[in-house]
């Protein structure tokens, strides 16, 4: 069974058709890269999925089970881990916290009052943090993070809950080209080992091409090609869409 | 039966006039400068002054009783924009927190200031024959004023919609309403803007003022009780509309009016169960739009459990207080007292206003309300202190889960200003049940019990509760439930994102707040032997405000020190002088204008410049 299945997803803002009638699906351990240009509806479609966003028509299962229209919150619950596109952490705590909380929610250890919340699944944390390669850093405040180590930080969090679906809004954003390919070749592994379903969004087409199973091209909302990556390539409207768009070597 | 029904409504649509001219000013206010105006109901007893004042030297016809009022009008707008340009403009930037804080301090100095003028007894308008008349409506006499009041409301909407809509200040204030940064951009002078919305904002409210005079007095207590109806009507109309405010106003007014004659003691429980139900349904009011999030402050500096020089120095300080008695007086001893339970009524504030990011300016509510539960329980029900004592944290913090189940969906001002309406609620209520309450006379013969009389095993009792409530709260904000409750306060959206019920987290950090104040309240209650409204009265949830803050929100040792330096100074200031509201609110000001970001965290942010880097 396919671990996520949207079907004719749509969503309005005024008059700005966000996302319009987008329909696909990913498979455990597989990943899907959602690309587009600037305001194509690549972000809105993720507050789609995970619940931050109602949509105006269209479904959403994860592993068979409707989650359309459910709270971020429930659908997290769901196994449903993501990374935003602007970083959302908790500033006033420390890396290796910030994990701890996220471990300590997804163990369903939130309503404890006595030991310290530092003494919880610190070990595993650790684990977490050196995953994503930020070991150093785990004592330093989240508020004084580079960004690149904050996307990272992201990750973690995301992995603590164990998810059956990892959504990466721009997971690479603000690293250097080589550490992008090793984090999402980290993310590969990842989810070949976890069976762990892997959406991304991202603009360095270098690291779309070479990571990605399959590639779903959205432009002014509209999932205009999807395919393998050699296939892609190949699309002629793809081509046209990207033309002069500049967005093939990332960045903004 | 159905003139008696008429004459109700008539009063109640001429009550929601003055509540509709009050309230449209706070909210047009509040719409373009985004700042909650708790001195907008010093304004409204200062046009009651001043219309008393000229119309008091003019003869009692209508002609001149109309120039009065437009002369009160045009003093208020004028004194409006002079405060606006001294004081308010300074503040725009600051936390919506202290800018409530802040205009309290003006609240505070207003209040010297009028009594210094007008002296201390109220003072009644003489009215002429035809303020005293009455109309016949079918069978029923209907006084000629209640209905001049009744056409003032819907002309000065009127008014204010063909202003607002027609005219290019009109639009630039709406605009300013929807989108402060457009203005800015547009390249509008703000400052001439602000200035005039202040004074339009002013006007209104002496206006209203001067139209209450013929039905009551100017007294020293119209600022409080307006600014209170005013807060509720503005979060029910939804804050910065002003038709929001008028259809607000009428509900509320004829509900008052109606609620007097059927259930005068369940009026005032009425408004608030009404406010709650329109903003379940309708979280940003009835006409209100939704309020942009505001990055919290403190929520980036990293809370880090006390250095062990800390700690012992904590410990030695307990050690001292424990010591204290052997060495003080019997004044430094209940000075020390108070200190005790203030540290535990601040812990409380602080708990939930810092890891739970919910700014409460009504927290005496449950404080009063603990003393209440205990001085009831051993004065009523006949109970041994301890059961008072444990009544009282459970009472308090049941009253607080009920209120929180809301409130906690709201968040900034709109919690703010609900809190505040709550706890005036709570000390109407506790004021006019004088059969359960003693009213104003309080509950007087609320002692310790036998064991405890002894001053020092009372003090002892005190300090050992206090330190060890203050130390659960803590021990509680270092655990699971202290971090989830802090993460919700730094990332809604990452909160959500792992699983976290925000909602039910700051429910049961309210419901604990509550009655950490409430056990507090008990203490208080059974040290000053007696228990009055004025344990619930807004100075007291000030008095926790300025503790938290001046001890900083950031770390838990904040409001212990606050609490024990406020506590300090403020029994200072009341030996030294008469005035202490004149001088405590200068200080707010001073303070305020000092240390934009908050005392603490400036100080936080001169010692982590040693630090980080
Ligand atoms: N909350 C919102 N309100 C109004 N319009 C919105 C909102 N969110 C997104 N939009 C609009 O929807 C469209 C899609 O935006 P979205 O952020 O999903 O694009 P994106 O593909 O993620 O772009 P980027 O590559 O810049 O991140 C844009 O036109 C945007 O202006
Ligand atoms: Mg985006």
């Amino acid at each position: 069974m396919k671990t996520l299945a949207v079907t004719a997803l749509s969503r309005s803002f005024g008059g700005v058709r966000a996302v319009d009638g987008v329909s696909f699906a990913v498979a455990p351990g597989e990943m899907l890269a959602l690309i587009g240009p600037n305001g194509a509806g690549k972000s809105t479609c993720f507050n789609l999925l995970n619940g931050q966003l109602r949509p105006d028509t269209g479904t959403v299962h994860l592993g068979g089970r409707d989650i359309t229209g459910l709270s971020p919150r429930r659908i997290a619950r769901h196994g449903v881990g993501r990374t935003f596109q602007i970083t959302a952490t908790f500033a006033s705590m420390t890396a290796r916290e910030n994990v701890q909380l996220a471990l300590l929610a997804h163990h369903r250890q939130i309503w404890r009052f006595l030991r310290p919340a530092p003494q919880h699944h610190a070990r595993e944390a650790d684990a977490l943090l050196a995953q994503v390669g930020m070991a150093e850093q785990a004592d330093r405040a989240a508020a004084i993070l580079a960004y690149g180590d904050l996307k990272r930080l992201e990750l973690a969090i995301a992995l603590a809950a164990a998810p059956r679906l990892l959504l990466m809004d721009e997971p690479t954003a603000g690293m250097a080209p080589a550490e992008r390919t090793a984090l999402m070749a980290l993310t590969r592994d990842l989810a070949n080992q976890r069976q762990m379903a892997v959406l991304f969004t991202e603009h360095d087409m270098d690291v779309v091409f070479g990571i990605a199973d399959r590639i779903l091209v959205l432009d002014r909302g509209r999932l205009v090609a999807e395919g393998t990556p050699e296939t892609i390539r190949a699309n002629p409207a793809v081509r046209a869409i990207y033309l002069g768009t500049g967005a093939t070597t990332g960045g903004h | 039966m159905l003139s008696t029904l008429l004459v109700q409504l008539l009063t109640g649509l001429s009550g929601a006039s003055s509540l509709f001219l009050v309230s449209a000013g706070l909210t047009v206010i509040f719409g373009v400068t985004r700042v909650v105006n708790f001195s907008h109901g010093s304004l409204y007893m200062l046009g009651a002054y001043t219309g008393w004042s000229i119309l008091s030297r003019l003869p009692r016809e209508p002609l001149p009783f109309i120039l009065g009022v437009l002369l009160t009008v045009a003093a208020l707008a004028l004194l409006g924009a002079l405060l606006e340009r001294l004081l308010l403009r300074r503040i725009y930037a600051a936390p919506e927190l202290l800018q409530l804080l802040f205009t309290f301090g003006v609240v505070l100095v207003v209040q010297d200031a009028t009594q210094a003028i007008w002296g201390p007894n109220d003072l009644p308008l003489p009215r002429g024959r035809w303020l005293r008349s009455f109309v016949e409506i079918g069978d029923a006499r209907v006084p000629l004023y209640d209905l001049i009041l009744i056409a003032i409301g819907p002309a000065v909407l009127a008014a204010l919609w063909l202003l607002l809509t027609r005219t290019r200040w009109g639009t630039l204030i709406r605009a300013a309403t929807q989108d402060r940064e457009m203005v800015a951009a547009l390249g509008v002078d703000q400052k001439r803007l602000f200035t005039s919305v202040f004074a339009l904002g002013a006007g209104l409210a002496g206006l209203a003022g001067a139209l209450s005079l013929p039905d009551g007095s100017a007294n020293l207590q119209m600022d409080l009780s307006i600014i209170t109806d005013a807060f509720v009507v503005v979060v029910v109309g939804g804050l910065g509309s002003v038709p929001g405010a008028f259809l607000a106003s009428i509900l509320i007014g004829v509900l008052q009016a109606f609620g007097i004659v059927v259930l005068p003691q369940a009026t005032l429980v009425l408004v608030f169960v009404i406010m709650a139900a329109v903003l379940v349904v309708r979280p940003n009011g009835l006409l209100g739009r939704p309020q942009a999030i505001r990055e919290n402050p403190a929520s980036t500096t990293l809370i880090r459990p006390a250095e062990p020089a800390l700690r012992w120095l904590g410990l030695a300080a307990l050690i001292l207080a424990a010591a204290a008695p052997l060495f003080v007086g019997p004044f430094l001893l209940s000075v020390l007292t108070e200190m005790a339970v203030a540290m535990l009524f601040a812990a409380a504030l602080h708990f939930m206003m810092g890891p739970g990011g919910m700014a409460s300016f009504g927290h005496a509510a449950w404080f009063g309300l603990g003393a209440y539960a205990a001085a009831l329980a051993v004065k009523g029900l006949a109970l041994p202190m301890t059961a008072g004592l444990l009544i009282a944290p459970l009472l308090a913090g049941t009253a607080a889960a009920l209120f929180g189940w809301f409130v906690v969906r709201l968040s900034g001002v709109y919690l703010a200003m609900l809190t505040l309406a709550f706890a005036q609620i709570v000390w109407a209520v506790m004021f006019q049940a004088v059969d359960l309450t003693g009213g104003d006379n309080g509950i007087l013969g609320v002692w310790p019990a036998q064991w405890a009389t002894d001053r020092l095993v009372f003090y002892w009792l005190t300090l050992a509760l206090c330190t060890a409530a203050t130390l659960v709260l803590r021990t509680i904000l270092y655990a699971p439930f202290g971090y989830a409750l802090r993460g919700a306060r730094d990332s809604e959206l990452r909160a959500a994102a792992i699983g976290l019920d925000a909602t039910r987290l700051r429910h049961a950090a309210f419901t604990i707040a509550g009655a950490a104040a409430g056990l507090a309240g008990s203490l208080a209650a059974f040290s000053k032997g007696s228990v009055f409204p004025g344990f619930i009265a807004i100075s007291r949830s000030v008095d926790a405000l300025l503790m938290v803050l001046l001890g900083g929100v950031q770390s838990m040792a904040g409001p212990i020190v606050g609490a024990i330096a406020y506590t300090g100074l403020f029994d200072l200031l009341l030996l030294a002088t008469d005035q202490w509201r004149a001088v405590l609110g200068l200080s707010i000001i001073v303070l305020v204008l000092a240390f934009p970001q908050g005392i603490a965290g400036t100080a936080h942010r001169l010692w982590l410049r040693g630090k980080e880097a």
